[in-house]
């Protein structure tokens, strides 16, 4: 296995390096360098301004001196956010979007599962089709419409019952508390419940016919034994591979669930930054989000030969 | 040369005395689609809200950035519950936005943008994607390798961030949008068809087309492409809701159509904001774009059905 992993690792540096790359010469082809708005300095300042950043030296040197700043975890000062440098910056975001994420996933994982082997148990009956029938919905009806419709449902109108009435913080992040958690993270991880429990139903039925899961229904095995331990763990071999494909859907909708709910995650500074053309900060997260894309691959691909004998780390 | 005109010949008169119609993969694909109701349905609903975008300012009496002030973000006349601070009245139907613009003429004109971003850039990826996995697959060998290999490499980077940069460096050109979902949606397509070609390439006829001559690319375009074009098509009907998604995501994000010209994302984004006093004008948006994701999905799988009757 290791050898594999670090094959795989060293694998992905190439590719960093072409995000790197991309990003670096797409934001230096921008019209207009990062000072331009600013009033008029005079002309010694603005050298002394342009190579303080190291803006007066060639593109190829610039990016010489961000490979090397990058290696040492310094990537630059932020352009719009002044006395903050995009490490920090980072370092405060990061661990908000990482919760974020880490809890999506986990409640897509456990519902999608869930809801997919009871639809596969009962297949084409009515459980079966509304499991699938709100699972289409799941997938086809955007982030960034059951965003604020959830905020505007549970948020703003609230529930009302038997005399009380409970609302959920419609944004903000509060230090991350469990109310505030709720609406992001179920918006989040709407779309990938959908897609986990499509595959699994799909997985399961065929599992169920085949010659094994017979066998072991002939042995006289309890059913829930029959489904858990022998068809429930071929069945879930999809789900481990489609985890990939899922962190990437994840992190774009944390861009919009991150924006909508007011969540200070580097979702919304990646936002914030485009729009702001704050492009290191653009830079940071970008390659931020790629390190982590990369690396959460790499876990998806070394679980999924775990599971399945049939795969030899080749 | 005179061999193939004379079979052809020969079918015909036979067809003509036989009085039977020929059923081309095609015809009989179409047969099954029709019968298929949540296709038909799809279709049918798609048709409507496409001719009625088409030709909404020849039949709307209000234009897409026409301004009533007296009448910002005024409930339509039907909309239940007392609490709405004013009514549009008139044929708005739809309400007003936070600007006393009609929405219903909004709301079709987010239409034509989003329908003509769908069309258009998978009509890139299509164009794209089918050239470079047909003549991967075709030719083969190291070619195919670093062909593929490249895809890879794409596949691997998290694209939409680099279209975001994109639309924020070239200060969000319209054509470029098109360029740049395109861009980014080929690479299922090449793989597909790489795929496919590789198959069809074992087949006799190819081996006869080349035996007769026949060169590489006259091969790919004559014998190789028509015969990928089935997953090619269910391809396509699920890229375009795929397309529409993105470029309304970037709008939302405010990325993508300016003022006044809109899209879904645009709308939906303008809804948010005022939907605390104007419901409207996130639900009607909303809707509209979710019937539209609907109905491309189930012509996808309505045209997968019909197109591969061993698969059902």
């Amino acid at each position: 296995m290791w050898p594999y992993a670090i094959r795989r690792v060293l694998g992905a540096v190439p590719t960093l390096f072409i995000i790197i790359a991309l990003t670096f010469f797409m934001m230096h082809i921008a019209p207009g360098g990062p000072f331009d708005a600013q009033r008029h300095l005079p002309p010694e300042i603005e050298h002394n301004v342009r190579a303080a950043y190291n803006l007066d030296k060639p593109v190829w040197e610039q990016f010489a001196i961000y490979l090397g700043n990058l290696l040492h975890g310094d990537l630059g000062p932020s352009y719009k956010n002044h006395d903050f440098t995009v490490t920090q910056l980072i370092e405060v975001g990061l661990p908000v979007s990482a919760r974020l994420g880490l809890s999506a996933i986990i409640l897509a994982v456990v519902l999608g599962i869930s809801l997919g082997t009871v639809a596969a148990l009962h297949q084409n009956k009515a459980t079966d089709y509304g499991v699938m029938g709100l699972a289409m919905i799941g997938i086809t009806i955007p982030t960034f419409v059951t965003a604020p419709v959830l905020a505007l449902v549970f948020g703003i109108y609230g529930l009302h019952f038997f005399g009380f009435d409970f609302f959920l913080p419609a944004g903000g992040w509060n230090g991350g508390a469990f109310a505030n958690m709720i609406l992001p993270v179920t918006v989040l991880a709407l779309p990938q419940i959908a897609i986990i429990s499509r595959l699994v139903r799909g997985s399961m039925v065929e599992v169920l016919r085949s010659n094994y899961v017979r066998t072991a229904r002939a042995k006289g095995l309890p059913n829930h034994i029959v489904i858990f331990r022998h068809a429930l763990r071929a069945a879930l071999l999809p789900v481990v591979s489609y985890l990939g494909p899922a962190i990437a859907g994840l992190l774009t909708g944390s861009l919009i669930v991150e924006t909508i709910f007011g969540i200070p995650g580097i979702g919304r500074y990646f936002v914030e930054g485009a729009i702001n053309r704050d492009y290191t900060l653009v830079m940071g997260v970008v390659i931020c989000y790629a390190a982590f894309v990369i690396v959460l691959n790499l876990v998806a691909d070394i679980l999924y030969a775990l599971l399945d004998p049939r795969v030899r780390f080749a | 040369m005179s061999a193939p005109g004379l079979t052809t010949r020969n079918t015909e008169t036979i067809e003509r005395a036989l009085d039977i119609e020929g059923r081309s993969l095609w015809t009989d694909a179409r047969r099954r689609l029709v019968r298929n109701k949540a296709a038909l349905t799809s279709i049918i609903v798609l048709s409507i809200i496409a001719l009625m975008a088409a030709f909404v300012p020849f039949f709307w009496p209000y234009g897409y950035a026409d301004i009533d002030y007296a009448n910002i973000a005024c409930a339509p006349d039907w909309w239940p519950g007392t609490d709405a601070a004013c009514r549009a009245g008139g044929y708005h139907i739809f309400g007003m936005d936070q600007n006393g613009r009609d929405l219903f003429v909004r709301v079709l004109y987010g239409a034509r943008v989003s329908l003509a971003v769908g069309f258009v850039a998978t009509l890139v990826s299509l164009l794209i994607g089918v050239t470079y996995g047909a003549i991967a697959g075709f030719v083969g060998g190291r070619l195919d390798e670093l062909m593929m290999r490249f895809v890879d490499v794409l596949y691997s980077l998290p694209f939409i961030f680099f279209v975001i940069i994109l639309m924020v460096v070239f200060n969000q050109n319209f054509f470029l949008l098109f360029v740049a979902i395109g861009a980014v949606e080929w690479l299922t397509m090449a793989r597909i068809v790489r795929g496919q070609t590789l198959s069809i390439k074992q087949k006799e006829f190819i081996e006869a087309a080349r035996a007769a001559g026949v060169g590489t690319f006259a091969n790919i375009r004559h014998h190789v492409i028509p015969n990928v074009l089935g997953p090619v098509v269910v391809y396509v009907t699920l890229t375009i809701p795929t397309v529409i998604l993105a470029e309304s995501f970037l709008s939302f994000l405010g990325l993508g159509i300016q003022d006044p010209l809109t899209s879904w994302g645009v709308l939906i984004a303008d809804g948010k904001d005022h939907m605390e006093t104007a419901p409207w004008m996130l639900v009607f948006p909303a809707l509209f774009m979710a019937v539209t994701l609907f109905c491309f999905n189930f012509i996808g799988d309505g045209l997968r059905d019909a197109l591969d009757p061993k698969d059902r």
